[in-house]
């Protein structure tokens, strides 16, 4: 695990200094202020040296102060946006999760009925509009023409739900899609025929025995899913004028704020690493074949 | 009689709705089982066996599966018009059914306990507590060592044999009056199949339950069957006693499968015969006796007409043509061939 967040950062590190430009390059500078600013912030000093102190640094848990936002480090600016970022992904998460499982549960079930063709319609919308275009849609319709829900900004539940959904509408359509099939396949298998031939009403087959098995193979994708809504925020954020570490990312790539783009990048690495793991935990949990050959290893 | 009956079914239509047409996988079929008795249901794949058992407590997916017609009377009940909701306290209660393949009929993801204990507390009221005892009681009946350690474990820590066990024990449960094994002995080692058979025999009479045993295996057959049910293509061709299939098969159908079986007690060498061609597509189904084209006695009339129930003595009876009081010739006939390709096989 820390070998690739140790990868993430060297290939960041590089990347980023091969672009072309700098961060003061541009602004209304002469050049000798330009060569000042560089020598502030040892931009001066040879790629490699950069690289060895800022590892120094990151050791230490610091992640420098951004080149462009004066006299901020990028530690309290992870510190001020990221609960913004998590709550806005994780209100995402929550309806992508409630809405998309229960319209693939429905659409399973009720396979080939009109209600599965509704959920699947709504499905293929959400996986082919992509979320930014889906905000803008929102916030021209919801936001503009009925006034239902205020346009953009951050300062209350009501203003959570546009993005919120805009961010949570892609991932809700995968799962949608993915449970109705998972259902349909549980639904067919040898074990749902004994649950059957037990007496069981159809509610306790649902319930007891074709959910549990169906949602296996959609919390394995769960953390690939997240990182789908983590890195989909950065957008998100930008249009809907939301001050989340997304926000931050996108503009410090157009900056060249070196530190920023380092800070951030490493941060939202150590996220999905993190989240990925959960997902691991949380299989085991479901699944007892799995947590068996945990065991036994 | 009608005491004697457990179950009594009559003339089961069943037909599958399909994308490609209408399956009319079973075409009138009438069997019987008695209180305490074992019926096997004997076929080759796809002959409607399994769908014609399942049928009678609607087991087979509808749709695209359909009842089409027949009465199915379970202990004076009439089964097929019954509510879901009244099929359900019979399913699991009085009910039990073991499936083919051990590996997948169960839950993987609950405890083999918690799959027993789900039908005891569902039919009979048990607190988790007594459920969780008597769960445990029948695991021991089916012999699985250690029954309070495997109460809480997985499927997927259990063998194939193993798991037939847990199977027997849920479908045994709750005291059932009839047991529908389909195939319980398909997946398993040979071993494995022999062990389980004798566990069937000795709980069936501890338990004195009725059991409709379905398979295609006439070696498993012989081992547990009272009575014996041959179907062919959705129909059934030829019903006895263990006796009348085994020692005088009057079906040509029977008489060919019998054939085909390798038998290592026999003194004279034998050839075992395959049947030549394939059953019947149910797509269409045949106007006259679906086994005519593969039969070698094929008379006119077999292609035309179906032929009906003839009554060979007892409770034997034979659905073909050569029974007829009118085929007698051809019967004799066939008989002193027969005789001639015996005393051939033996001087070989």
């Amino acid at each position: 695990m820390l070998a690739a967040l140790w990868v993430i950062v060297t290939a960041t590190f590089f990347l980023m200094h091969a672009i072309p430009g700098d961060p003061f390059l541009g602004e209304k500078v002469t050049e000798a202020i330009r060569q000042n600013m560089l020598r502030k912030y040892g931009l001066d000093k040879p790629l490699w040296e950069q690289y060895v102190i800022y590892l120094g640094n990151l050791l230490r848990g610091d992640f420098g102060t951004s080149l462009k936002m004066l006299h901020r480090s990028v530690n309290d600016m992870i510190r001020d946006g990221f609960p913004v970022s998590a709550l806005l992904g994780l209100e995402a998460l929550a309806y992508a999760v409630t809405l998309g499982l229960l319209l693939g549960t429905v659409a399973g079930f009720r396979h080939n009925t009109w209600l599965d063709y509704l959920a699947m319609f709504v499905a293929l919308i959400g996986i082919s509009v992509p979320g930014f275009i889906m905000g803008g849609l929102m916030q021209y319709v919801i936001g503009l023409k009925l006034r239902w829900l205020p346009i953009a900004r951050w300062e209350g539940f009501r203003y959570t739900i546009m993005p919120a959904a805009a961010l949570g509408l892609g991932t809700l359509a995968v799962m949608a899609r993915m449970m109705r099939t998972s259902v349909l396949e549980v639904t067919s298998q040898d074990y749902i025929k004994t649950a059957k031939a037990k007496g069981l009403s159809q509610r306790e087959i649902v319930f007891r025995h074709v959910l549990r098995n169906a949602i296996l193979p959609i919390v394995t994708i769960l953390g690939p899913l997240t990182a789908g809504i983590v890195t989909g925020s950065f957008v998100i954020e930008l249009i809907f004028g939301i001050p989340g570490l997304g926000k931050y990312y996108v503009q410090s790539i157009f900056n060249r704020d070196y530190t920023l783009i380092l800070g951030t990048t490493i941060f939202y690495a150590v996220l999905l690493v993190f989240l990925n793991f959960l997902v691991d935990v949380a299989y085991g949990i479901i699944d007892p074949r799995i947590r068996l050959m945990r065991g036994r290893e | 009689m009608a005491g004697e009956r457990l179950l009594d079914v009559k003339n089961l239509e069943v037909s599958f709705y399909t994308y490609a047409g209408k399956v009319h996988a079973v075409r009138g079929v009438s069997f019987h089982v008695n209180r305490g008795e074992t019926l096997a249901i004997v076929g080759e794949s796809g002959c409607g066996k399994t769908v014609s058992v399942q049928s009678t407590i609607k087991l087979i997916p509808m749709p695209p599966g359909k009842i089409e017609g027949g009465t199915v009377l379970f202990d004076g009940k009439d089964l097929t018009a019954m509510s879901d909701r009244d099929l359900q306290s019979v399913r699991g209660a009085e009910i039990g059914v073991i499936f083919q393949d051990p590996m997948t009929s169960l839950n993987p993801t609950m405890t083999v306990g918690r799959q027993i204990t789900e039908g005891l507390i569902k039919h009979q009221r048990l607190s988790a507590q007594e459920a969780k005892r008597r769960a445990i009681e029948m695991l021991s009946l089916v012999e699985i060592p250690n029954p309070k350690e495997r109460f809480r474990q997985y499927p997927h820590q259990f063998s194939g044999g193993m798991r037939q066990r847990v199977m027997i024990a849920i479908a045994l449960s709750c005291n059932p009056k009839l047991l529908i094994a389909d195939e319980p002995t398909t997946g398993l080692d040979v071993t494995i199949q022999a062990q389980i058979l004798d566990l069937m025999k000795s709980l069936q009479t501890k338990l004195d339950t009725s059991i409709i045993l379905i398979t295609h295996d006439l070696g498993v057959v012989s081992k547990l069957a009272d009575r014996i049910v041959v179907m062919y293509a959705g129909k059934v061709a030829e019903a006895g006693t263990s006796e009348d299939i085994f020692y005088n098969a009057l079906h040509p159908y029977t008489q060919a499968l019998l054939k085909s079986v390798p038998r290592l007690h026999e003194e004279t060498k034998r050839e075992l015969l395959a049947i030549p061609g394939t059953p019947p597509d149910l797509f269409v189904p045949p106007k006259g006796c679906a086994f005519a084209p593969r039969c070698s006695y094929a008379m006119r009339v077999c292609l035309d007409h179906q032929p009906g129930d003839f009554a060979a003595g007892g409770s034997h009876t034979v659905a073909c043509w050569l029974m007829d009081p009118r085929a007698a010739h051809v019967r004799e006939r066939h008989a002193g061939r027969a005789e001639d390709a015996g005393a051939r096989g033996g001087a070989s």
